[in-house]
């Protein structure tokens, strides 16, 4: 689905380029977990805006219910039990499409246009174009996207794409009882993450950071994490980035070596041609053949 | 609550204890994650879970459940020991300076006066030391032994940093550590709020541990403040509601007791009703209570209701004994109860001791259940296997389901843990034959009445003269009765102190329960709520959330009961010279002539420091209470252990066998065999509510069900090693009652304690399962949970009883 309000800015599988008449802000979802009491009304937001019921499921000893996101499931409260410094600590992760600004995803998908990132810095998939090859989970470092198998298409958070593109905030941001969720300019949601650090530095959390991770270019969900030296206790990997298979795929090189290939083999087709002229029906017993 | 949700964010120091307000209050949490931000306070969450609200805490402490007067005695101790109190308030505005009668005494857990038979005590010696006017003599130095803080001290004393240790399970470093950061708000610079809820009132002490804390913050000289107090979170978003309106079998609404057949004529019942002051110059507001009385009397009666009859107090009932929740059950058990109209309420689910209540509702001719869901009192005779093992053929029961309105197909109001009155409007129709409560209760009533009417009957008169002045009767409307609650004048209200005006004119809507009067001329259904529909109209509907002051006082949004007022108590924010203790917190003062501030004062407004008019208007000594007589089981709390407890003495008072659990609670016949020991039941269970559901509404939506979808128990690692139970193994969890299954939630949050030399385990116990639904259907937890309640008011004993576990 095309979003009048939203410029694309890049497509999967596709050369051409987006617009760029209009300019608009980057923007981003604050995620601040020492603010956040696991409470999961984000979830259910998200189930209640994008009308997504997931089956009853069964409890399996954890609070992280259902157990993975899912296609039904786009944004999950994850529970860890850590002992940090002696002291234990019940970290709680909001998990969801991070929305890179590099994004793996869209490097790795082959169909044009199924995900497509916009001005904004939202990677949205457009699932009408999806083909359901799975290469979208294997080209992100977060282990985000879920293939669904009854329609074989791939879901994930859309940062809701389209409330934003009507000026909305993201339906979980609506919803935070307790303003652990932001949203906003990329820029403001960092300035407001590098407020808190100070107050949870004071607090004894000296290694407090802001998670916004350069190696896919930063995200547009950003979280400030009190034990910012750790962020896998958080469930999120240290230093994400895009894999180099998945990097080569959408690179130059690997342009211009299909090009290459494709030229190559219409020459080798016409020179076969004329070496051997066209290529005989075998007879009608086939015994030649 | 004394102070209301926004006020949280005032606080430097937030103490949750007895509560888990993360998981069960997460919107007004965020009052605290501001106190935090804004105010750089400090989160202390004492549980015995390491919980949601904890994740978010900057010091935790796991307790042993039902030891948390061990822990605020030894808080009490502390404060007192090391001399971290705020004097000028104690003396000003506690009874600490207070004499005692000779005669009182404590001697190994038991107070004087105790008659074991009775389980009860005979009150004589708590009272105060009276002079010849009948006033209660004080020592302003404090010093006299037999006052109120000296005999404090001396009581406290036993409970020392490792007598705490022993018994909570807290380890004495961190206790004291806790003990430091409350003692900061000593300091009338700063100031500690505390929040609890049902894990504090659902103990056989239940009351006293609010009272421990209330007596930590006057020693703080944190109640009346902006940022203070005691604050109550109450469980559903009317629950507030429900207790002002008189919605209990001891009370009439606006908290005025229901007469007992010891008050047998109006006389009697208003002078027993109506204290006296205990101090010269004391407001001692409940001497209004005839005004009050009268006013509801009118209210439901009319023109019915005249002097000559008593304003019908005779058509009222009088308790002959306590009918509470609890009594009402044994009752049933016992064959005594005959038919049971049943809510917006699910006992099976929320009463203790399950197979008990089964017994009890398959006794009854009828049952009707009143609820927009069906719940499982309603399915009491279903067999559902071994989540409801009944015999349908055995119980003769006829259950009657009427389908009513859920909250938001019905306009209203509702009143939250901040007495704040908000009025709502219905957001959607009610599906198929569903009706309104109200309407409900009309037809119900009109349909008596007929009866009445037609047959006569052994006593018509309250139904037959019960006023029911509503435009369609079989529909009262909402405003209706709203008005009705708020009053009246029924004739002109003269102004005394102008005799040229008038405070209200013959059938006008009254301003506030100064206006009530005790001759007839006015009518109030509920006095605490006058003002909230006034000739200006409806308060509660008011929507301006403008806080001139930034001290998070709302004036203008929706009607805070009682006047409007925000803080109760809120004359002690000022010292007794009318200076606010703390210039960053100017919540009232005296201006020269009256008080004025930010909030509507609690007190006379022309009422000069001078006077020595003491801020707890609503007692008779004018101060708060550090020392309750009033109390059943005690003037000060002591600890007593849970009637099932892992220990065989009481560490306090170990030579004391009757003081082993509360000597004043209730046990009825045959429920003591059915409690369990130690030997049979080594492990503490604990039950407590979970953020994804609402007690047994939610587990009807889809999305909670998908959220938290089956029933599980939480058991922390050194128990599940022991008994090598894995994450997600199905257990079986008994008690000396029944025995439920569940899946095994394995965590670090539960650590196994050290009381008194040995190891104890706590099992966690969450309650929303039940066999109607859309989630995994699962076991009442009441199937496992003691039948004995609180002293004072009977609430169940919920958090703290004895259980043994293993693999299933």
């Amino acid at each position: 689905m095309a979003l009048q309000s939203l410029d694309i800015k890049n497509r999967s599988a596709s050369t051409s380029r987006g617009p760029s008449a209009r300019s608009t802000l980057e923007v981003a979802k604050l995620i601040d977990v020492s603010r956040c009491i696991g409470c999961k009304a984000c979830q259910a937001a998200c189930m209640e805006w994008n009308d997504l019921r997931g089956e009853v499921g069964v409890n399996e000893g954890l609070y992280t219910n259902p157990r993975d996101l899912d296609d039904q499931t786009w944004t999950l409260m994850r529970f860890y039990e850590e002992q940090i410094e002696g002291s234990l600590q019940w970290l709680i992760l909001k998990d969801g499409c991070l929305h890179c600004s590099d994004p793996g995803c869209l490097k790795a998908c082959p169909a044009p246009g199924a995900i497509v990132q916009y001005t904004n810095g939202i990677v949205d998939f457009h699932e009408e174009s999806c083909i359901g090859c799975g290469y979208c989970i294997s080209g992100c470092p977060f282990n985000i996207p879920r293939l669904r198998k009854e329609d074989a298409k791939v879901y994930k958070c859309t940062l809701c794409s389209d409330r934003v593109s009507v000026g909305l905030e993201p339906a979980c941001i609506k919803t935070c009882p307790t303003g652990a969720l932001h949203f906003g300019s990329k820029e403001d949601m960092l300035f407001q993450a590098q407020e808190r650090l100070g107050d949870l530095r004071e607090r004894g959390f000296a290694k407090a950071a802001v998670y916004d991770p350069a190696g896919v270019g930063g995200t547009h969900v950003v979280f400030v994490l009190p034990h910012g030296d750790r962020p896998e206790a958080y469930g999120l990997p240290k230093d994400p980035s895009v894999a180099p298979l998945v990097a080569i795929w959408r690179s130059g090189v690997a342009r211009a070596l299909g090009v290459i290939t494709m030229f190559s083999v219409a020459v080798a087709g016409i020179l076969h041609y004329m070496r051997h002229g066209p290529n005989q029906v075998p007879g009608e017993d086939g015994k030649e053949a | 609550m004394t102070n209301n949700w926004v006020d949280i964010k005032n606080a430097d120091v937030v103490l949750v204890m007895g509560g888990n307000p993360a998981e069960a209050h997460p919107c007004g949490f965020k009052w605290v994650i501001e106190a935090k931000i804004k105010n750089k306070a400090r989160l202390i969450v004492v549980d015995p879970r390491f919980t949601r609200t904890a994740a978010v805490a900057d010091t935790f402490a796991q307790i042993r459940p039902g030891t948390d007067i061990a822990f605020l005695g030894g808080v009490i101790h502390y404060l007192l020991e090391k001399d971290k109190i705020q004097h000028e308030y104690v003396k000003a505005y506690t009874n600490a300076p207070f004499l005692l009668k000779e005669d009182y005494q404590f001697q190994e857990g038991l107070f004087s006066g105790y008659n074991a038979e009775k389980r009860s005590y005979d009150k004589a010696s708590w009272g105060y030391e009276l002079d010849k006017d009948g006033f209660a003599k004080v020592d302003m130095t404090m010093q006299d032994p037999r006052c109120v803080l000296q005999q404090m001290k001396r009581h406290y004393a036993r409970y020392t940093p490792e007598v705490v240790e022993g018994v909570t399970g807290v380890k004495k470093d961190l206790f004291l550590k806790i003990c430091e950061t409350i003692a900061t708000t000593a300091a009338p610079d700063r100031v500690m709020t505390n929040l609890y809820a049902l894990g504090w009132t659902q103990h056989s002490v239940g009351s006293q541990n609010i009272r421990a804390m209330a007596m930590i913050q006057l020693l703080l000289g944190n109640m009346g403040m902006p940022g203070g107090g005691l604050n109550a979170l109450r469980g559903h978003s009317n629950i507030q509601g429900l207790t002002d309106l008189g919605v209990m079998s001891h009370l009439l609404p606006g908290y005025i007791g229901l007469p007992t057949e010891a008050e047998p004529d109006l006389k009697t019942f208003l002078e027993k009703r109506t204290p006296k002051a205990l101090r010269p110059n004391q407001m001692n507001f409940p001497q209004n209570t005839p005004k009050w009385f009268i006013s509801l009397l009118k209210a439901w009666y009319g023109k019915a209701a005249t002097k000559e009859n008593d304003f019908g107090y005779d058509w009222l009932p009088k308790n002959d004994k306590p009918y509470d929740i609890m009594a009402a059950f044994e009752l049933m058990y016992q064959g005594k109860m005959n038919g049971y109209f049943c809510q917006g309420f699910n006992p099976l689910a929320s009463v203790p001791d399950k197979a008990k209540l089964l017994d009890g509702l398959s006794k009854l001719k009828y049952l009707v259940t009143i609820d927009p869901l069906p719940t499982e009192t309603s399915s009491f005779w279903k067999n559902v296997g071994e989540l409801n093992p009944v015999d349908p053929s055995k119980i003769q029961t006829e259950v009657f389901r009427l389908p009513s309105t859920c909250f938001a197909e019905e306009d209203g109001s509702l009143t939250n843990s901040g007495r704040w009155l908000q009025w709502h409007y219905k957001g959607a129709e009610p599906p198929g034959e569903a009706r309104n409560d109200v309407d409900i209760m009309a037809d119900l009533f009109l349909r008596v009445r007929a009866l009445y009417a037609k047959e006569g009957g052994a006593l018509p008169e309250p139904i037959l003269n019960l006023s029911w002045p509503h435009l369609i009767p079989s529909q009262p409307k909402p405003e209706e009765i709203a008005r009705e609650f708020n009053g009246k004048a029924l004739a002109d209200i003269p102004d005394p102190k102008d005799p040229t005006k008038f405070l209200a004119r013959e059938g006008e809507q009254l301003a506030t329960f100064a206006h009530l009067q005790a001759d007839g001329t006015t009518a109030c259904g509920n006095w605490i709520y006058c003002g909230s529909w006034t000739q200006a109209g409806n308060m509660m509907g008011r929507r301006d959330a403008s806080d001139p002051t930034g001290l998070g006082v709302t004036p203008g949004w929706a009607w805070n009961w009682p006047v409007n007022r925000r803080i109760l108590y809120n004359r002690a924010s000022a010292d007794p010279s009318g200076k606010p203790w703390d210039p960053k917190r100017k919540y009232l003062a005296w201006t020269g002539t009256k008080w004025a501030g930010a909030d509507v004062p609690d007190m006379r407004p022309d009422a000069a420091p001078s006077e020595g008019v003491g801020p707890f208007i609503m007692t008779p000594e004018g101060v708060a209470r550090l020392w309750a007589p009033a109390m059943t089981d005690g003037p000060f709390p002591e600890h007593y252990e849970p009637f099932e407890t892992p220990l065989e003495k009481n560490p306090l008072s170990p030579k004391e066998p009757r003081a082993l659990s509360n000597p004043a609670a209730r046990v009825y016949k045959g429920d003591r065999e059915r409690f369990g020991t130690a030997k049979e039941f080594p492990y503490v269970a604990t039950t407590y509510r979970l953020t994804e559901h609402f007690h047994f509404w939610s587990k009807h939506t889809r999305i909670s069900a998908v959220l938290q979808p089956e029933m599980f128990v939480e058991i922390g690692e050194g128990l599940a090693k022991e008994k090598g139970i894995r994450q997600g193994d199905q257990v079986l969890v008994r008690s000396k009652r029944g025995q439920i299954k569940a899946k095994a939630l394995i965590t670090k949050r539960i650590q196994t304690l050290q009381i008194q030399g040995k190891s104890v385990h706590t099992v966690g116990i969450p309650i929303h399962w039940g066999f109607e639904g859309l989630t995994k259907a699962g076991p009442l937890v009441n199937t496992l949970t003691p039948f004995v309640g609180d002293a004072n008011i009977q609430t169940p004993e919920f958090k703290a009883f004895l259980v043994n576990v293993e693999k299933a």
